[in-house]
């Protein structure tokens, strides 16, 4: 197990080089050039030269290349452009918002999305099942700002049971207030996912000899379900939440905006509106090492749940 | 081994009745010919220039002349709407047309050459894959500018990777097949037995897919709408006009709630018509 999980981190690393060799292209795709983008059409020409010593611009693309990737091996992401402070101080800044959010979208997500998938593959074409269908349905159709829009104007504007703007402060009712209705905006979508796969997994598993041979020598059907079936089927639901993390962040994005809560999404945001572009290349490459790092746990997982997932050599 | 082949279309009358015998299909099915014939009719349709502001009648309720009411410039939401879609369909449809023949190709090539080629091209569409699709095309949209094209452009790049995936699969299976091989003992080129016997044998599972990625590229569309990177105003386009919605949420919420049912719609007819056809060539679902 710990050979594996050493091996796996290895592997790790050329995918981070290629992610990182793919931002460094992306944001040389800018046309004209990044300096033009950042000032604007009515730049000067000195100070677009001026710019672009800074950014490092005016050197060869080799040389680019190398102090990019000098610069993130040594920890190095740059500094914002708007802030004057470095792309990490920004990131820490505002990551406990977005850590605490994603957490309790999860929860959401897989608290309700796990219960009613395994009771709709239980109750297989009844009302549970076509009921649990269609709700992971919509919410597959929803994009996250439509859900956190109709959320904001139903909760917060008609019924007014939450703050519509998020204040801030307000101790530990205020944060679970504003904590509530985002939290709910992802994990509801995450659920729609979560339920699909659960029922499709779970399925599979009930219908295999070992399940039937449990209930022939009469396995109670909570443990029969819960013990026996779930332990098997979780692999690809832990595959789907590890890989639904990246559409998590990319939704946070969206349901901080509408939901105006501090965050990596509304740091993108801002970067974006401000053009602040070495901000938004750092958090580029926060967003790839969060990904292939959640990527390698997912792997790893997979050996907690199942012991008969061996890992050769 | 020939059994397990993904020759899909082999019974084409079985796709049909597993497809038609879903009801929700049908739904989607008539759901999304009614919107595509709602772009398409656009100037016949909408009662007002969707372009015309008047500053008499701004942030009017619904009402007799304004079916779903006025926006902050006076301008008719219901024209808005149906002009909106022509920008929601083009794009989707245009990013997954390039997505598909990019990702289709780059599939079929590396499953045919094999070898190292075929390990590093998937080792790059994984890492594709793990980027989220929002982040990736918000990124290329930023960096490109927003204009129709850019925004193609940017959510094709972000659809590529699953094509490749799907395409490759049966060309592995396929290219150890007879009747490739009978092509290869008659000289044929690798080109002409790729395009001539190899690509007709798996389109149907790649155009299946589009189906089901079109929704998410129509989402994509409508989100880089919503956060500015979409078609530059006053262009009419959904995510825009929630935009617009948002910002006077508290003064007129129904200007964000109609072009949000709008996509909900959309992707909701796209996304059962995609499952209907996604189970219909799947023999195994196919089979209960």
């Amino acid at each position: 197990m710990i050979g594996y999980a050493i091996r796996r981190l290895v592997l790790a690393i050329p995918t981070l080089f290629v992610m990182l060799t793919a931002i460094f292209v992306l944001v040389r795709l800018v046309p004209g050039d990044a300096a033009s983008v950042i000032l604007g059409d009515q730049a000067s020409e000195a100070s677009l030269r001026a710019l672009r010593a800074k950014l490092g611009l005016d050197q060869p693309i080799y040389l680019q290349y190398l102090s990019f990737m000098g610069d993130v091996l040594r920890g190095n992401l740059g500094q914002s452009l708007s802030s004057g402070r470095s792309v990490i101080q920004e990131v820490l800044l505002v990551l406990p918002y977005t850590i605490e959010l994603t957490l309790a979208a999860i929860a959401v997500g897989v608290g309700l999305g796990l219960p009613l998938g395994i009771a709709a593959a239980v109750g297989r074409n009844g009302w549970i099942d076509y009921a649990a269908r269609l709700v992971s349905l919509i919410g597959l159709s929803f994009p996250a700002f439509v859900s956190g829009i109709l959320m904001l104007i139903v909760f917060a504007i008609q019924l007014g049971w939450f703050p519509v703007l998020n204040s801030g402060d307000g101790g530990l009712g205020g944060g679970l207030r504003s904590l509530a209705l985002p939290a709910f905006n992802l994990g509801i979508i995450m659920m729609a996912y979560v339920v699909r796969v659960t029922r499709a997994s779970m399925l599979g598993v009930l219908s295999e000899d070992y399940i039937r041979t449990a209930r022939a020598k009469g396995v109670r059907p909570v443990r029969l379900i819960l013990r026996h079936a779930l332990r098997n089927g979780l692999i690809p639901i832990i595959t789907v939440i590890g890989l639904y993390f990246g559409t998590l962040i990319g939704n946070s994005v969206l349901t901080e905006i509408i939901f105006n809560r501090p965050g990596l999404g509304k740091l993108i945001f801002g970067a974006l509106n401000s053009r602040d572009y070495t901000l938004l290349q750092g958090l580029m490459i926060i967003f790839a090492i969060c990904v292939i790092v959640v990527n390698t746990l997912t792997d790893l997982a997979y050996g907690l749940v199942d012991p008969r997932v061996k890992y050769k050599s | 081994m020939t059994a397990a082949a993904p020759t899909t279309l082999s019974r084409p009358g079985g796709l049909w009745v597993a497809f038609s015998n879903n009801r929700l299909s049908w739904v989607g099915l008539v759901l999304l010919a009614a919107i595509v014939l709602i772009a398409i009719f656009a100037p016949l349709i909408a009662p007002h220039d969707p372009l015309e502001q008047n500053i008499v009648s701004r942030l009017e309720p619904p009402s007799a002349e304004f079916w779903l009411g006025t926006d902050s410039y006076g301008r008719d939401v219901l024209s808005r709407l149906i002009y909106g879609s022509r920008i929601s369909l083009v794009v989707g449809f245009l990013a997954i047309l390039i997505a598909m023949s990019i990702g289709a190709t780059v599939g079929i090539l590396a499953g045919y050459i094999g070898g190292p080629f075929d390990q590093l091209v998937m080792g790059l569409l994984d890492v594709m894959l793990s980027f989220p699709t929002l982040l990736l095309g918000l990124m290329i949209a930023a960096m490109l500018g927003a204009s129709l094209e850019n925004l193609i452009i940017a959510i094709a790049i972000t659809e590529i990777a699953p094509f490749a995936r799907i395409a490759r699969a049966p060309t592995i299976s396929l290219k150890q097949r007879d009747f490739v091989e009978a092509g290869r003992a008659l000289g044929f080129g690798p080109v002409r037995i790729m395009r001539v016997h190899i690509l007709p044998n798996m389109i149907s599972d790649v155009v299946v897919m589009g189906s089901l990625w079109m929704a998410s590229a129509i989402r994509t569309e409508a989100s880089l709408s919503f956060i500015g990177l979409g078609v530059p105003p006053p262009a009419a386009t959904w995510g825009g006009m929630i935009r617009e919605g948002f910002e006077n949420i508290l003064d007129a919420w129904w200007l964000a709630v109609f072009p949000s049912l709008a996509i909900l719609l959309t992707v909701l007819a796209l996304n059962l018509l995609g499952d209907a056809l996604r189970d219909a060539i799947d023999p195994k679902l196919r089979a209960e």
